[in-house]
This record gives structure tokens, C-alpha cells and sequence, in this order.
């Protein structure tokens, strides 16, 4: 299938450690208006037809770093400082110009936190190499 | 030659003539992994072809000339290289005509079919992915995508499966009575996930993959078919009835998770209860008891109540009390504990669960943890419930399942006085 529009980008929410285990203890009212938001959100990309992909991932509790031993074997690393950032989950889009992807991105960044009052949790927008290779010079 | 009415889907067909064409080819060719391909690239050629053309009068005998010509052209290129004796210098359309015509074993070769795609050689996700396509006649491009994941990645499955049953030289005829038992059971079990699957979804948003669950009841439905006095393969297909005619309430519109207890009873399926109670019934008075058929009984008791709290639990817990002496498996002691502590009370229920924390199947869970704040809960600890209800959101990889987790978690720290009668699946 062609891509529609041209470029792709990709959403990523991250949050720290901290602020997982400030998401777990919202009230319940809170996190029921979360999660509408998000099957809103999602239906919306979908509806638009900007929608390539999007995964949540599982709380970074049991996340492990890992780097190849001296032979080659796992060495992980598993404990990690309160501060330390970790991938939520993402969205790939297909969109016309950076402009659009910043626009869905500040959507997501504005889901409803505490109380229902506006959010404004950090997205991070990169776009994806996705581009047919040309010729070299 | 069987008439095919043509108001039935095309795509009905083809997966209904799938099995009995690869059969057919591969006893004439020897060759599972080529006649499989063959076979597939005969089944795309109908999808493409017949919506337009119209179904040809004999779409078996189309399928297998096409698949036919298919492997003569490949096992030809097999020739030229390796010099090999075959049956190629036959006409390709008088080598389909033979194979067309021993109808007979059409029923037989979608047994065999089924016993060696769930060789117990496999991976379960080989088998599986295997099973759906030689049996249930999807392509890859659709398992891929009820699995999520590539569809390359899915081929690649697919064509190592093959590979590790030539490997394994697993002729293409019925298990011989010794190993059949055994064999029947891993086809039963292959069954299971492929309709578990599509119900519970292990992972990624959705919690209902409509097509696996169709795509296991189908197959399980034919298999009954051929083996209509196997009292587990009854038992199986009850099961999958029994709980997939709660499909319409388990989840709210925008996919969230709903539990049996809060459940809509109204929207469960007035069809299938009662064909899965009638097979069970029939199953039941052959006297050949098993874990199917005793987890279909459980199903059907939870089917029969008609509002949460009429539910039998004696009986559940009898069940499941069976079930515990016919098998090992670490969730029927965990739905065990479940049953124990609604006719016994919670702390009845807590103490078998300390039971399965030393067992490494299941102890860090998330259903072990979700099933333990419930008991919590009921118990009246609540600061524990909420721990646990968290660990259990920590460790499930299903969305609506965290999000579910995390709300009964929110609504115990605000002190709702209300609990929510969360009984966790039991009939799992």
C-alpha cells in the first residue's frame, strides 16, 4: 500500500518512574476519563486516516537494560533511580508536514489528568526513515 | 462429486475445501510442505477468479487442478535439479482428475491433516499457525494479522513448521491406536488456543479477536464431525459455545473489560448456550469424563444462572475439585481457590492460594495477584487488595485488563463502600 501522505512520524509518550507510579494511584473517575480519551483519540487517527500503528507498553517495573557481556552473554540491569525516563507507549502516524504530527502530538500531550484538568505530559516527535533511496551523486 | 449450493459464501468454501484439498494432494504427491503451498496458491487464485467468473460446478476438482498444476510445475524444477523420480510425466490435468476422484477419504484426509499440523513436534504457536492455514484454509496475510505481527514473520513460522514435521518424518496417515490418545489431545489442545486467543487476546489492545474465536469453533465443530463419539472433542466444542455466548458482554463499547458478575445477561447468546448444554449433556452420559468436558460443565453452570448471585458454587467448586485430580495445571487450582472461597469463604480461598506461590507456572502472574486482591477484598484487607490489584496491573500485558486492574485499585483507596463483586474468569 502506498503511503498516503508522504511522511511518518512517531509520537512517543514517556514518563518517569515516578510518574508511573503517580498514574497507578489516580482517583477512579480520573483514570475512566483517560482511558475514554485515549479510545477517542485512537478512533480519531483511525477515522482520519493518519493511523499506522501504536502499542502501549507495560509498566517499566519489571524493565531491564541490557548490554553483552564480555562474551557476548546478557548482562541486565534492573534498578533504576525514581527519575529515570521510560517509554509509556507510542503512535506512528502518516501525515503531510512536520506541522500536522506536532498538532496530533499536542492532542495526546493534552489528555486529561487528575480532575479532568488538561494535561500537558511530554510527547517526543521524530520522523521515521522512511524514504525510498536515491541515487547517489 | 458434492454439490455445493452457491448461496454459501465464497470464502466459506474455500476454508470448507482447504483441508480436503491439501489432504488429496499431498497422499498423491507425499509432499505436505509443497502441496500445502500448492494448495494456497490455488485457494488465492479462487479468491481472486470465482467472485468474478462465477463458482465453478466443481470447485473441489478446480482447486485441485490448479494446486495439481502447481506441484507439477514445482516438483518439475525439483527434477531438472535433482534428477528425481516422480509422477511428473503424467498430464497434469489427468493427475487432478485421479486425485479428484478418490472422494472417499476427503473425511480422512482432514483428520490426518489435523494430526499432523498439531504434531506434538511443534510449538504450540507453530501448530497453530500451521493448523490455520492447512486446516482453516486462511492465508498467511490473515493469521498474521490476528496475531499481530508481520506477515513475513508469520511466514516464516509457517514454512520452519513444515520443516520440523519433514524433519521429524511424520507420515501422512492417522495416528496408529497406541499414540492416538495422545495425539488427539494435542489437537485438542491446539484447538483450545486458537479459540482462547481470539477470546482473551494475551496481549495488545483488543480483548476480543472475533476471527480466531470463529476460526476455533469452526474448526472444532468439524472435527466433531469426524469424531462425533469422542466425548472430549464434544466436550471441547461445548466449551468454546458455553463461553463464547458471553462474547457480546464482556467488554463496553469502547473495549473495557466486564466482569461475569456485572455482566449484561440479557446479551448472551440464546443459541449457543443451549447446543453447547445439549453436547455437553450427550458428552457427559458416554462416561468417558474429562477436563473439557468438565470445564464446559463449570461454563455451563456460570450460563445457567440467570442473575450473578444465583450462581451455583457447590457445584463449581465439585468441579473443580474433579478437575484438580485430572490435571496439573496451575489455573484450575487458581479457579479452584475461587470456588473454595465463595462457598467457604475468603480465608479458605487465600489459604490454597499460598499454595501456588512456590509453584514458578504461575507465581508471579497477574491472575494469581488479581485473584488474590479480589479474595482480599472480600476479605474486608483492603490496603493488601490494593497492592495486589496493582501488581496484577503491573504484570497483565492486556490493556483493557491494566485498565481494569487499576480502576478496582482507584476504587478501594477512595473507600467506595460499594465493592464490585469482581469474581475473576473461572471457567478459564
Amino acid at each position: 500500500m502506498k503511503g498516503a501522505k508522504g511522511m511518518k512520524y512517531i509520537l512517543m509518550m514517556t514518563g518517569t518512574k515516578a510518574q508511573f507510579d503517580w498514574y497507578a494511584k489516580w482517583s477512579k473517575q480520573d483514570l475512566q476519563a483517560n482511558f475514554a480519551f485515549m479510545h477517542a483519540f485512537n478512533k480519531e487517527l483511525k477515522d482520519s486516516g493518519v493511523f499506522v500503528a501504536a502499542e502501549g507498553l507495560a509498566f517499566p517495573d519489571e524493565a531491564k537494560v541490557v548490554r553483552a557481556g564480555s562474551h557476548g552473554e546478557p548482562i541486565t540491569d534492573g534498578v533504576f533511580p525514581e527519575s529515570k525516563e521510560f517509554l509509556a507507549g507510542y503512535w506512528i502516524i502518516d501525515v503531510e508536514g512536520p506541522e500536522q504530527a506536532y498538532k496530533i502530538a499536542a492532542r495526546a500531550s493534552a489528555a486529561p489528568g487528575p480532575g479532568g484538568k488538561r494535561g500537558s505530559m511530554p510527547i517526543e516527535v521524530r520522523q521515521i526513515m522512511s524514504g525510498a533511496p536515491k541515487e547517489m551523486p | 462429486m458434492r454439490a455445493q449450493s452457491s448461496d454459501i459464501p465464497i470464502e466459506h468454501l474455500l476454508r470448507e475445501l482447504a483441508p480436503q484439498v491439501v489432504g488429496a494432494v499431498t497422499r498423491r504427491f507425499h509432499d505436505f510442505a509443497a502441496a500445502e503451498d500448492a494448495v494456497q496458491e490455488a485457494l488465492l487464485a479462487a479468491a481472486l477468479q470465482w467472485p468474478q467468473e462465477g463458482v465453478p460446478d466443481n470447485p473441489r476438482g478446480w482447486l485441485i487442478q490448479v494446486a495439481v498444476r502447481r506441484m507439477t510445475d514445482y516438483l518439475r524444477s525439483e527434477e531438472a535439479r535433482r534428477r528425481r523420480e516422480t509422477a511428473v510425466a503424467e498430464e497434469a490435468h489427468q493427475l487432478a482428475e485421479a486425485v479428484d476422484a478418490e472422494n472417499d477419504s476427503d473425511q480422512d484426509d482432514t483428520l490426518t491433516l489435523l494430526f499432523m499440523c498439531c504434531h506434538p513436534a511443534l510449538t504450540p504457536p507453530s501448530a497453530i499457525a500451521l493448523t490455520l492455514r492447512a486446516v482453516g484454509g486462511l492465508t498467511t496475510a490473515e493469521i498474521a494479522k490476528a496475531f499481530l505481527v508481520p506477515e513475513a514473520t508469520m511466514a516464516q513460522r509457517i514454512s520452519r513448521a513444515k520443516a520440523s514435521i519433514k524433519a521429524s518424518g511424520v507420515p501422512f496417515r492417522l495416528p496408529t491406536s497406541e499414540e492416538r490418545a495422545q495425539r488427539l489431545r494435542a489437537v485438542l489442545h491446539v484447538l483450545y488456543l486458537i479459540f482462547n486467543e481470539g477470546y482473551t487476546s494475551s496481549g495488545g489492545p483488543t480483548l476480543q479477536r472475533l476471527e480466531l474465536s470463529r476460526e476455533g469453533i469452526r474448526l472444532a465443530r468439524s472435527l466433531h464431525t469426524l469424531l462425533p463419539d469422542d466425548a472430549e472433542v464434544a466436550g471441547l466444542l461445548a466449551l468454546m459455545l458455553l463461553t463464547d455466548a458471553r462474547r457480546a458482554a464482556r467488554a463496553d463499547p469502547d473495549g473495557e473489560l466486564i466482569p461475569l458478575t456485572k455482566q449484561d445477561r440479557t446479551l448472551w447468546d440464546k443459541t449457543e448456550i443451549p447446543e453447547g448444554i445439549a453436547l455437553l449433556t450427550t458428552a457427559l452420559s458416554k462416561g468417558s469424563i474429562g477436563v473439557y468436558q468438565l470445564q464446559a460443565a463449570v461454563a455451563a453452570v456460570h450460563d445457567e444462572a440467570a442473575r450473578a448471585e444465583d450462581t451455583d458454587w457447590p457445584q463449581i467448586l465439585a468441579l473443580y475439585e474433579l478437575l484438580k485430580r485430572m490435571s496439573d495445571n496451575p489455573m484450575v487450582m487458581l479457579n479452584h481457590a475461587i470456588a473454595a472461597a465463595m462457598v467457604h469463604g475468603p480465608s479458605k480461598g487465600l489459604e490454597l492460594l499460598r499454595a501456588l506461590d512456590s509453584d514458578t507456572r504461575i507465581a508471579s502472574h497477574h491472575r494469581l495477584d488479581a485473584v488474590r486482591a479480589h479474595l482480599l477484598e472480600m476479605a474486608g484487607d483492603h490496603q493488601a487488595a490494593i497492592t495486589h490489584y496493582r501488581l496484577a496491573a503491573v504484570r497483565t500485558t492486556s490493556i483493557p485488563e491494566r485498565n481494569y486492574l487499576m480502576t478496582q485499585a482507584a476504587r478501594l483507596s477512595q473507600g467506595t463502600t460499594r465493592p464490585d463483586p469482581m469474581i475473576p474468569r473461572t471457567d478459564q
